[in-house]
């Protein structure tokens, strides 16, 4: 169900359905119009400009749980209360974000999912604090958007810092299985924020773990060569290349390195943005056995087989921001089943003490403290044989991993 | 630093060089002949390369074997605009030719998200990892073929424009359209003809980038300013200026990335321009008015 807003989203399909549904409701009996109201939910993300592929992936996502939600009978304790979804398209613009948020809380919305990035998701969970409307990430990983003391905001992920943190136990363990071999690396990060402040994490937690820097790389996007990149980290002759930047960069940067034949023991990401299934499909020379430490779901958990084709069998790659989309707005629509209301205060509280565990994330039920699920973990991931298995932690591992890798 | 990669940074420079000066081609003829900034370049850019991504995924066509038939297409879809799209809209003033690629622009790039997302693509083809060893250096074979082709179609053009009725013809209405008018040359045809020209060098240029390069709805900005640099830098309107600025930009950004870094590295193209154009505001070739 998607509602029709000026500036939000007019589709003539929703123009229809809702012209077509208010006819029904006026024409109906007595019993029709006890039907609950729908509860609307604003979903803000970039489905436009540079983040419109993961902008729309996580829509996808929440537009399933939607649709799963209500396929089921909707909120039951609200007697069967449909979602209603609010689509918004924030563009990669902050104010855009902000006035979105506005927007949907005059047109009546209960809650929010969104947004993708981490800045649009500052910008849209303070200004539904204004409100005090519930607010589940979907993605936006920077640590502050949950430590502001925001109390409507809610992430099921893990932040930046869980993530990093999570990154160099398993690489160190990863490294100590294979008996230690890798004991230096090189840097690649992106110039902006994100690859700066990431790269500096992982220069320090390298360190602890008794692997030195050699050199580190930063670049601007976007970088139209890496040649002269690789040429000098293939002199300074690393056992690893760790790579932060965003997908075009990762996809040219692991490429150029293939092609002139660095002889490497890994090359191991953190948030790597090129690595996914369709990479691992449409270079497979390059992707095999490139790691990376980032989001993805339980893959020993039986549902997420089925999620899986479910969004391949509807002609979409399957990434993280997909499931991540579609839990955010699970966790409201569970929110919303044990408040019996969508009441933003009694909403908010139901979050703050959810315990949802209906998921195939390898999370275990939620436990929030200060708006973030404590329980939340990445994980790491190889390509291995044109798929993402699981190498660590072990006990969500699909596979064993192949480190170092064969030599070419 | 060793010498080695000074050497192989500077014809790596050179190699990349000449796949700039390609889509600067193009870019240099639009402008020499219509004398507008066709600001939807690199949108053109980014169609012709899913263009060439959609040849070799569907039908199993190489995008080298595919570069002839890319062109051709995007020659096709050059004069159709301007005949169709660019040239009534723009009732022959100047800012609005301007204003009617800009517009072209949005359309293109926003229709391209619409059918293929914002997702980026990329193509393996046989020879995406060739690489030729010459002594200590290896060069990437894409990237050879790609400055060979450039070199050669570079040359073709200019043969095309100096030496052939057609391209005299293109020239005269370039230079001074009534008196070609007088003369029972047709401006439009041959203002749509330059522009499909033009748009067809990003056909070439679209296949020789996508051995080695990604395929987005945003790649086209990645080389709309560097083209825009190469024109004003080589002179506006002229292929041996584009050639030239091309290589020269190509070997700025390499050798500047290296001694640098890949962040203070782009600054170096923008003082190499600003130095030209202050010793040369005409640019390298450019005429003096």
């Amino acid at each position: 169900m998607t509602n029709s807003l000026t500036g939000i989203r007019l589709t003539r399909r929703a123009a229809l359905a809702t012209g077509a549904a208010t006819a029904a409701t006026l024409a109906a009996p007595m019993v029709a119009r006890a039907q609950p109201a729908a509860i609307k939910l604003g979903l803000i993300h970039p489905v436009t400009g540079a983040l419109a592929f993961s902008g729309a992936q996580c829509r996808l996502g929440g537009q399933m749980a939607i649709a799963d939600v209500n396929a089921a009978g909707g909120i039951k304790s609200m007697g069967g209360a449909k979602i209603e979804a609010l689509l918004g398209d924030a563009q990669g613009k902050v104010e855009i974000a902000t006035s979105l948020v506005d927007q949907m809380a005059e047109a009546g919305a209960a809650g929010f999912t969104g947004a993708f990035a981490s800045n649009l998701g500052l910008a849209a969970t303070t200004a539904a604090a204004k409100y005090n409307l519930p607010f589940s990430i979907d993605s936006g990983i920077v640590d502050s958007i949950t430590t502001r003391g925001l109390k409507n905001v809610f992430r099921f992920f893990p932040n930046l810092s869980m993530t990093i943190g999570g990154a160099m136990p398993a690489l160190d363990g990863i490294n100590k299985a294979a008996g230690s071999p890798a004991k230096t690396a090189v840097l690649v990060h992106e110039n902006g924020v994100f690859g700066t402040s990431t790269a500096k994490a992982v220069a320090d937690g390298l360190a602890k773990i008794g692997i030195k820097v050699l050199g580190t790389f930063p670049h601007a996007t976007p970088t139209r060569d890496f040649t002269n990149i690789v040429l000098q980290i293939k002199a300074l002759k690393p056992d690893l290349v760790m790579m932060t930047n965003y997908e075009n960069e990762y996809v040219l940067a692991a490429r150029t390195i293939v092609q002139q034949r660095v002889p490497l023991m890994a090359m191991y990401s953190v948030l790597g943005g090129g690595f996914n299934l369709k990479f691992a499909k449409e270079a497979p020379d390059v992707a095999e056995n490139m790691m990376d430490f980032n989001h993805w779901y339980n893959v020993k958990d039986p549902r997420s087989a089925a999620f899986r084709k479910r969004v391949e069998g509807a002609g979409h790659v399957l990434t993280w921001e997909v499931p991540f989309g579609y839990f955010a707005v699970k966790l409201l629509a569970d929110a919303w089943q044990n408040a019996g209301t969508a009441d933003k205060d009694k909403t908010v509280a139901a979050l703050a003490a959810s315990t949802f565990s209906d998921h195939f994330m390898p999370y275990g039920p939620t436990k929030f403290i200060d708006g973030q699920n404590q329980g939340a973990q990445a994980v790491a991931l190889q390509i291995q044989k044109g798929d993402i298995a699981v190498v660590w932690p072990t006990e969500f591992a699909s596979a064993k991993a192949v480190f170092p890798r064969p030599k070419a | 630093m060793s010498g080695e990669i000074i050497a192989a940074a500077l014809v790596n420079g050179l190699l990349t060089g000449g796949v700039y000066a390609l889509v600067a081609l193009g870019l240099t003829l639009i402008y020499g002949v219509l004398h507008i900034v066709n600001f939807a370049h690199g949108s053109l850019l980014m169609l012709a390369m899913f263009a060439a991504y959609l040849m070799a995924t569907w039908a199993g066509i190489d995008p080298y074997l595919g570069l002839p038939l890319v062109a051709a297409l995007m020659f096709a879809v050059g004069w159709g605009l301007y005949r169709f799209v660019i040239g009534p809209v723009s009732r022959g003033e100047d800012r609005a030719l301007l204003l009617a690629t800009l517009g072209l622009a949005v359309v293109l790039d926003n229709l391209a998200l619409v059918l293929f997302t914002g997702d980026t693509r990329q193509l393996e083809t046989p020879l995406t990892f060739a690489m030729w060893q010459v002594g200590p250096l290896l060069l990437s074979v894409p990237k050879l073929i790609s400055f060979a082709v450039a070199l050669v179609l570079a040359c073709v053009l200019w043969a095309f424009m100096a030496l052939t009725d057609t391209g005299r013809a293109i020239r005269a209405v370039a230079r001074e359209p009534e008196g070609a008018r007088l003369m029972g040359i047709r401006p439009q045809r041959m203002f749509a003809l330059a522009y499909g020209i033009g748009v067809a060098c990003l056909g070439a240029a679209a296949c020789l980038l996508l051995p080695s390069f990604y395929v987005a709805p945003s790649v086209g900005n990645v080389f709309m300013l560097v083209a825009f640099t190469i024109v004003v830098l080589g002179g506006m309107g002229s292929f041996p200026g584009a050639m030239l600025g091309g290589l020269l930009i190509g070997v700025t950004e390499s050798l500047g990335g290296l001694f640098l870094g890949e962040s203070l590295g782009p600054i170096c193209i923008s003082v190499v321009f600003i130095a030209v154009l202050l010793l040369r505001p005409t640019g390298l070739f450019g005429a003096a008015r």
